[in-house]
């Protein structure tokens, strides 16, 4: 694992939803360094504690990675303030993104709400080997759907009121797609409910799946121990820290 | 360029930085920023007799200006730390204080003694953590047991023996005289403020351990204060922690008293926190032209 701490550049930033913001950064050794899965630990100023937001995209020819997050408290609120030519402190690439495998032919990419945007830079890596199926809270809060199918894969859309697309949770038609069969692997990140959900339906039908985990994180590269997460390693209850040994895990690794 | 070093227990530091114990873990994680030769020394993760798992999460909650903890004192057990960790860090240019601590005062000095045969420089004794159910601060927050738990270790080693003190007592003046006359060879202080943050919306606290010890700038003027009382009390060097995140603080808790400063949450905001702090006290001696920074230590002209 390589990473390194900086003042990096805003290249553009604009709002994709209430509360939502896409930046992109310029940071070639970043970027050149980052996989998908991965985390950047930003500074927002006037807080101890560094924010961790999954990387949406990684563009290693321009050196640029993009961040989307939602202001979810005072720290998010502090780093949404910047503006395209501020300068963003940043420690990364951090964690242990997913496994991207050429020889899977079909994956399936599961994204909760503000859990959708690390599966971009997955649908990038299998293309039109991908079905993205992706969950918001209502038709306002959708994001990133354009940006999935310039990536040539199948989009399916969910809102838990049926504003937009399918009516209900990502686990129905993801039930339907499982009935199928022949998924190589189901990788998702969201709310603990969905996750748990996917999880079982996979371990039932016996499909791998790696879910991205979030938890209180102090340090962001292993040191403190502070985002323990319950798992088990060869038959062993062990706590596994986010930050280093995830954001990504097994499905049948982690305790829920 | 000022001379920087200091002497703790006889032990040379080549400047008085330290990563606090439990921030740092045994370094491995920050060496991919900066080599750990730059430190003055580093107080390791605590490690206890056996391996632990710690708390249930969240460990972690941010308080204003600063953050609350309940890791739970998670290790690998002594016997990994003297195979696997040690051996490495010993190699580098640093001071190693091996922080220890256990349930019982048995444990803590059967700790001890497994690292008597080892070429760990200091021991920096726990007595003080919050966040475990026995030992922990229950052994720092009396005089007799901290004099009890201090003495027990003493008998197996020959180590300079550093006992870290906890801030959660009526007189930390007065722990610090028992654990002197048990035979510490310094102190060092302060552990983390017992705090507490709850969720309003759910009604829960927001660690899973409902509380956990508090540190970042917030409780810099506590550290200052409470080295400035220790370092009046005892004849033994004091180590001062607790909140530092600039080497004007870091200054200033020398002039408290302090031998050598302690860098914890800093780090989580600045990972180089340590290294920025060295080099801005350089910069401020250099600026005052004092020659060393021994020169600055307890010098605070009290009114």
């Amino acid at each position: 694992m390589k990473y390194t701490q900086g003042q990096y550049i805003i290249t553009d930033k604009h709002a994709i939803a209430r509360e939502i913001y896409s930046f992109t950064i310029a940071c070639p050794e970043v970027a050149a360094a980052a996989c998908p899965g991965q985390f950047v630990h930003i500074r927002a100023k006037g807080y101890t504690l560094r924010r961790p937001i999954s990387i949406c995209g990684i563009d290693k020819e321009k050196g640029t990675l993009r961040i989307v997050f939602e202001i979810r408290g005072e720290g998010t609120a502090e780093i949404a303030k910047l503006n395209k030519g501020d300068l963003i402190d940043m420690l990364a690439p951090l964690g242990h993104g997913f496994t991207v495998d050429s020889a899977f032919n079909k994956a399936v990419l599961i994204g909760g709400g503000i859990g959708t945007p690390p599966m971009l830079p997955l649908a990038k890596a299998y293309g039109e080997k991908a079905v993205v199926i992706s969950g918001f809270r209502n038709a306002s809060a959708v994001i990133l759907q354009e940006d999935f199918r310039s990536t040539g894969a199948e989009t399916i859309l969910c809102t838990d009121d049926g504003s937009a697309g399918i009516h209900g949770f990502v686990t129905q038609p993801f039930t339907e797609l499982a009935e199928k069969g022949g998924i190589d692997a189901v990788y998702a990140c969201g709310p603990m409910p969905m996750l748990k959900g996917i999880a079982a339906i996979c371990k039932e039908k016996g499909i791998y799946c790696e879910i991205s985990l979030e938890e209180r994180m102090a340090c962001g590269i292993g040191a403190c121990l502070g985002c323990a997460c319950r798992t088990v390693r060869n038959d062993e209850e062990y706590f596994a820290h986010v930050c280093k040994d995830g954001p990504v895990f097994k499905a049948e690794e982690v305790l829920w | 360029m000022a001379d920087l070093s200091v002497k703790v227990c006889g032990t040379d530091f080549k400047n008085p930085i330290i990563p606090a114990s439990g921030v740092f873990g045994y370094g491995r994680e920050y060496e991919e920023l900066f080599p750990l030769d730059k430190l003055g020394g580093i107080a390791t993760k605590g490690t206890t007799l056996h391996l632990r798992t710690g708390n249930l999460a969240p460990r972690i909650a941010e308080t204003p200006s600063g953050m609350l903890n309940s890791v739970g004192l998670q290790n690998p057990g002594i016997d990994h730390f003297i195979e696997t960790e040690l051996p490495y860090l010993l190699t580098k240019d640093l001071v190693v204080l091996a922080n220890i601590a256990g349930s019982t005062p048995d444990e803590c000095a059967e700790v001890a003694a497994k690292l008597e045969d080892t070429d760990v420089h200091m021991i920096e004794l726990n007595i003080s953590c919050p966040n475990v159910k026995q030992g922990g601060a229950a052994f720092g927050t009396s005089c007799e047991m901290a004099a009890e738990v201090t003495k027990r270790v003493r008998a197996v080693t020959k180590k300079p023996l550093v006992v870290k003190l906890s801030p959660n007592v009526t007189s930390i003046a007065d722990i610090a005289k028992s654990v002197e006359a048990a035979g510490a060879d310094a102190v060092s202080l302060i552990n983390t403020l017992l705090g507490m943050r709850i969720d309003i919306n759910t009604g829960r606290p927001v660690l899973r351990n409902n509380v956990g010890g508090m540190s970042g700038p917030a409780v810099f003027p506590i550290a200052v204060r409470m080295v400035w009382q220790v370092a009046n009390a005892v004849n033994i060097p004091v180590i001062g922690m607790g909140g530092v995140s600039s080497g004007r603080d870091a200054i200033e808790l020398m002039m408290a008293g302090a031998s050598a400063v302690q860098v914890g949450a800093a780090i989580f905001t600045d990972p180089y926190a340590p290294v920025r702090i060295v080099e801005e006290m350089n910069d401020w001696l250099d600026s005052r032209g004092i020659k060393s920074v021994k020169e600055i230590i307890g010098t605070v002209k009290p009114w």
